[in-house]
């Protein structure tokens, strides 16, 4: 009770302290509001790759073909290899005799000409899966080296391309958000030390009548975290309207139906939960950073 | 009863300023004591150390059975709700109410509203306050202003109440009736008061205890003495 009263006292002063000092709590806010907007915009765009990338990974493999002296010892040795890879996922044996029965059984001419033939030219085959699409380049070069294996492909330009644009991409915008996150902490960090400077009397009277210390450093770090809330309201609309009608615009694909977009009832609400979590917190790591500084107790 | 023994204590500030040297004190429970000195002599480094705005470099400082120099940061709460502070300046919060700057302590430690009111109105009462309740600072004058400090100090009842310089702002006639309250305040709630003052009339005229400081060496401790006694030793 007594814990809850208090904070109820610090939460209303810490609103009160955002309002008192409005011009400079906007600049705060202003700054977590881009930061935040640009949060989401990334996680939007990296959420929206992912769920590409998984979708392509889901297509890729690599079509193993044997020599056409591999005997079945053999063939379970080049298994065996393969499953011992880290990024194994998967792998389906087809036989020449297999593919054989296949393409019969898709044309009737086909089958002719094969049966004509006294000699299978088609080849075994192994299709294996990887875990990520990353290691399709290395793992292909592996199995390419595995005695009795003809060849290893994979479809190599295009993904190395993708693969490469995705990475660019990611690692810049951590770099650039992470570089927001700490400005908007040091601008929340500047608010707040003002508001302790323009409340030391208080604080002192405070420390004077034996108030707590985490009770006089309460209203701060709450005043830290509003600002941030504050800042995330912003992002949220654009985040949730402008997702919606991005998603509707382009009925849900891009590059003609090359892209399937993330439906936004699977996005959005988890994309605000996650930008006002990390508003709240910047706020807060900004605050507690300026009493750590200011704050002498 | 000793409420205050301070056994062999010494200060020297970051500076290489020797405050307070080697001294013993020893107070009662309920006791009235003043201390006097020259400016800088001391005094107000002295009673910082009672209620831990300074730690002693040496010795020991014991308050109501705590030992103000062990105290950890985080439990000097601890000893402060147990000691009310007067200064000379008044250190009122300016948009605050006089009600409000004497409940803001109560407040901040928690109480219940129902708990503080009647604890409110019975402090400014005691100092003589209870009909400018509503009153800001800036409407009161200076011998009213401490009047609200003295009842904010002892709103919560404390053990000890520490003084430095109560009435250095005002006037012969308010510090009079300042000193009256405070007085009134030992007397009535047995509350033991340290007082440190530069201010010969009150010293001579109120009959209590004096110890003298002079480069912060205990030079004389007199029961019921004053100020001249210690400019002819
Ligand atoms: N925080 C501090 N840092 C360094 N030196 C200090 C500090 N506070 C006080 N001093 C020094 O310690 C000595 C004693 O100061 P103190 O304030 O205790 O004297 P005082 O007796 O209260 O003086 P006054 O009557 O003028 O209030 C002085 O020389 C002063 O300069
Ligand atoms: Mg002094």
């Amino acid at each position: 009770m007594r814990v809850l009263r208090i904070f109820i006292r610090n939460f209303r002063d810490s609103l009160r302290s955002v309002f008192r000092n409005f011009s400079l709590s906007i600049a705060s806010i202003t700054c977590i509001t881009i930061t935040l907007i640009l949060v989401s915009l990334s996680i939007v765009i990296s959420a929206n790759l992912y769920h590409f990338t998984k979708n392509l990974e889901e297509e890729l493999t690599i079509i193993v073909y044997l020599d056409e002296d591999v005997d079945s010892a053999k063939e379970q040795q080049i298994e065996a290899a393969i499953k011992d890879m880290d990024s194994y996922e998967f792998l389906e044996f087809k036989s020449k005799e297999e593919w054989k029965a296949e393409m019969q059984a898709t044309s009737s001419e086909l089958s002719a000409t094969l049966e004509y033939l006294d000699t299978n030219p088609l080849l075994d085959s192994i299709t294996v899966k990887v875990l990520d699409i990353k290691d399709l380049a290395k793992s292909a070069e592996y199995i390419r080296g595995l005695d009795g294996v003809k060849s290893a492909k994979y479809g190599e330009d295009t993904v190395d391309k993708i693969i490469f644009i995705f990475d660019v991409m990611e690692k810049a915008t951590v770099v650039i958000v992470l570089a927001l996150i700490l400005v908007t902490a040091f601008l929340i960090s500047n608010t707040i030390k003002l508001t302790i400077f323009s409340r030391r009397n208080e604080i002192e009277i405070m420390r004077l009548v034996g108030t707590r210390n985490i009770v006089i450093r309460q209203p701060f770090i709450i005043e830290g975290f509003i600002l941030g809330v504050i800042g995330s309201i912003i992002p949220i609309i654009i985040t949730v309207y402008g997702y919606i009608i991005f998603y509707d615009h382009f009925d849900g694909y891009l590059f003609s139906h090359m892209v399937e977009l993330i439906k936004p009832t699977d996005l959005i609400w988890i994309v605000s939960l996650i930008i006002m979590i990390i508003g709240g917190i910047v706020g807060m790591f900004g605050s507690s950073r300026a009493v750590r500084k200011y704050l002498k107790i | 009863m000793k409420f205050i023994e301070i056994k062999n204590c010494s200060k020297i500030y970051k500076n290489g300023v020797t405050a307070i040297a080697n001294l013993d004190l020893e107070i009662k429970k309920g006791e009235f004591v003043f201390i006097i000195g020259t400016t800088a002599s001391g005094k107000s480094t002295l009673i910082k150390m009672l209620y831990r705005e300074e730690k002693p470099t040496k010795g020991e400082v014991m308050v109501g059975g705590i030992n103000v120099g062990k105290l950890r940061n985080g439990k000097v709460y601890k000893l402060r709700r147990k000691i009310g502070v007067v200064f000379q300046d008044f250190k009122l919060l300016p948009k605050l109410s006089v009600y409000e700057n004497v409940a803001f302590g109560l407040e901040t430690i928690g109480m219940k509203a129902s708990e503080i009111k009647p604890k409110v109105l019975n402090a400014l009462e005691r100092v003589g306050l209870k009909s400018k309740v509503r009153a800001f600072p800036r409407e009161l004058s200076g011998g009213e202003q401490q009047r609200v400090c003295i009842a904010r100090a002892i709103v919560n009842e404390p053990k000890l109440l520490i003084c430095d310089e109560p009435t250095g702002n005002l006037d012969p006639d308010t510090s009079k009736e300042i000193m009256k309250v405070i007085d009134s305040i030992n007397k009535d709630l047995g509350t033991t008061v340290v007082m440190a003052t530069h201010d010969k009339d009150i010293v001579n005229r109120m009959k209590k205890r004096v110890v003298t400081i002079d480069s912060g060496i205990k030079i004389s401790d007199v029961e019921k003495g004053g100020y001249k006694v210690h400019e002819s030793a």
